[in-house]
């Protein structure tokens, strides 16, 4: 379903990716790992568009996004929930929800029922739908986060270190909202640094190296056999 | 004394008003795309000249605003796309230029078009009342009125409609709103025009006070900008409490000295809050 080719990225001069190549399929929980600093981040900000790739190809359902404006990319149903969360800030979190569904073909009972849905996978969303989002803590801002996310009826999230810095029970919750989200059938692309929970939610994963893919495998495997993380995360 | 205050406090709000409407549609341009807008005032000029020339056709005040109104929303559209998204993200060096070339080039073209002698537009609203000493046109608090209308509609829009969260979205973090599927360059295109109106329907409702002429956009642009910087650059609210605190300084100022002197009180609270406050007066402190 989204494919990247060969995917050449620089931030002025500096090159940060060189060469990656990655495939989700429809459905899937695919993890990408790797240590601060090795283009994870500018993986995903690559297929969102948010950074024009010098090189390489990103397709998505077969067709070419590579350099798309992101409200298109956005628009075929790819989702990004950023690493520092990005809420608007001075919008209300009901108004935070709606940046993502005010769009056109949605029907008055659609969006009552994706609003229904976010409100019953965080309560504390619905609590506090109008109050500002500067005001929430940092783990309702990453709920808020996802929850903007899902208002878009995505294919696939791009979802980018969503446990970091996050009590351990709302990383229980998140990891919860990730198994919901791929019981209803929606891809996940997870970038994370918290190694057991990306193993125990994804299926398969990558393992990046300074721009580059230096490992690819099951999931379970690399459960099994930890050599192969401890040698690129050193944990 | 006390009855000259009071006049002096009506015109400090009757004009404060209308430099509210313009800085509305500066601040929200600014806000939105870092761009100052150094030909806004000139769009003020080009709605004066517009609904001038609407009214003389038609001789309906109501038409003429509209008209003028429309046709600068469509003229800010266009000159949007052609002269400024090119320049988003650049350096701001390069809109403040671009910006400054469309002031000049407006400013001839009118000259051309319109003449060199100030035109005028009679007041749709002829009835005066007694202020103390003076026979008061209803006129001027009807444009305070009008011009705080189309302000708070422009409140209720961004607070309440659809696009209205777009642009403030937009606003407040242009990638994040990419991402979420809001088209950004469409979103920057509408502030522009919806500046331009504003810009437009100031200077209509500003021509029977004065008169247009093309030479009127930069003191337009001057003031409005010096009360978006005293309101806190791309605050809203802030512009307007500005731009009656500004005018109501300089009309209160014209009690002691001559008007053309009494612009003077808007430099000295522009430096100052740029001294002391340089988020603006009107912003609530960051913390």
């Amino acid at each position: 379903m989204l494919t990247l080719a060969d995917v050449h990225t620089h931030y002025a001069k500096s090159h940060i990716l060189h060469g990656i190549s990655l495939e989700v399929q429809p459905g899937e929980v695919v993890g990408l790992l790797g240590r601060n600093g090795v283009g994870k981040s500018t993986t995903l900000k690559s297929i969102m568009g948010l950074v024009r790739p010098s090189q390489g190809r990103i397709t998505f359902e077969g067709r070419d996004i590579t350099s798309m404006p992101s409200y298109k990319v956005a628009h075929l149903g790819i989702a990004y929930v950023p690493e520092d969360r990005r809420i608007f800030r001075l919008l209300t979190v009901m108004e935070n929800l709606r940046t993502g569904l005010d769009r056109g073909g949605l029907t008055e009972a659609r969006r009552k029922e994706l609003l229904d849905k976010v409100y019953e996978s965080f309560p504390v969303l619905g609590e506090r739908k109008n109050q500002l989002g500067g005001t929430l803590s940092g783990g309702e801002q990453q709920m808020l986060a996802i929850a903007r996310a899902m208002m878009l009826e995505p294919k696939i999230i791009l979802l980018d270190e969503p446990t970091e810095g996050l009590m351990p029970r709302m990383v229980s919750q998140i990891r919860d909202i990730i198994g919901r989200l791929h019981h209803d059938g929606v891809a996940i692309l997870l970038v994370e640094q918290n190694v057991g929970l990306t193993l125990g939610a994804s299926s398969r994963c990558y393992i990046m190296e300074k721009g580059l893919m230096r490992h690819h495998g099951p999931s379970a495997a690399l459960k099994a056999d930890p050599s192969v993380i401890h040698q690129y995360m050193g944990v | 004394m006390f009855e000259q205050i009071l006049v002096q406090t009506v015109n400090g709000l009757v004009n404060g008003m209308v430099l509210a409407l313009v800085a509305s549609g500066l601040t929200l341009i600014f806000g939105i795309m870092d761009i100052v807008n150094f030909a806004h005032g000139d769009l003020v000029m080009l709605g004066g000249f517009t609904g001038a020339v609407t009214v003389a056709q038609t001789g309906n005040f109501w038409l003429g605003l509209l008209v003028a109104s429309l046709a600068i929303a469509v003229f800010g559209a266009l000159l949007q796309i052609t002269a400024l998204r090119p320049l988003i993200g650049r350096d701001p060096l390069t809109t403040i230029i671009a910006t400054f070339g469309i002031s000049l080039v407006l400013q001839k073209y009118a000259l051309w078009q319109f003449g060199p002698t100030a035109q005028n537009i009679p007041q749709p609203i002829t009835g005066q009342f007694q202020l103390f000493y003076l026979q008061y046109p209803w006129y001027r608090p009807g444009a305070a009125v009008l011009a705080g209308g189309i302000i708070a509609a422009l409140y209720l829009f961004l607070k309440f409609g659809k696009y209205g969260i777009w642009i403030r979205a937009t606003t407040q973090d242009r990638v994040m709103a990419s991402a979420m599927g809001i088209p950004v360059p469409l979103v920057h295109t509408g502030v522009f025009a919806i500046g331009a109106a504003m810009a437009a329907a100031s200077g209509v409702l500003f021509a029977p006070l004065a008169a247009v002429t093309q030479t009127m956009g930069f003191e337009f642009t001057l003031r409005a900008f010096i009360v978006v910087v005293v309101g806190g650059m791309g605050n809203l609210g802030g512009s307007i409490l500005a731009a009656l605190f500004i005018s109501l300084l300089e009309a209160y100022a014209s009690l002691v000295v001559s008007p053309s002197q009494a612009v003077i009180v808007s430099f000295v609270a522009l430096i100052l809050t740029l001294l002391f406050r340089p988020t603006g007066l009107f912003v609530p402190t960051p913390k």
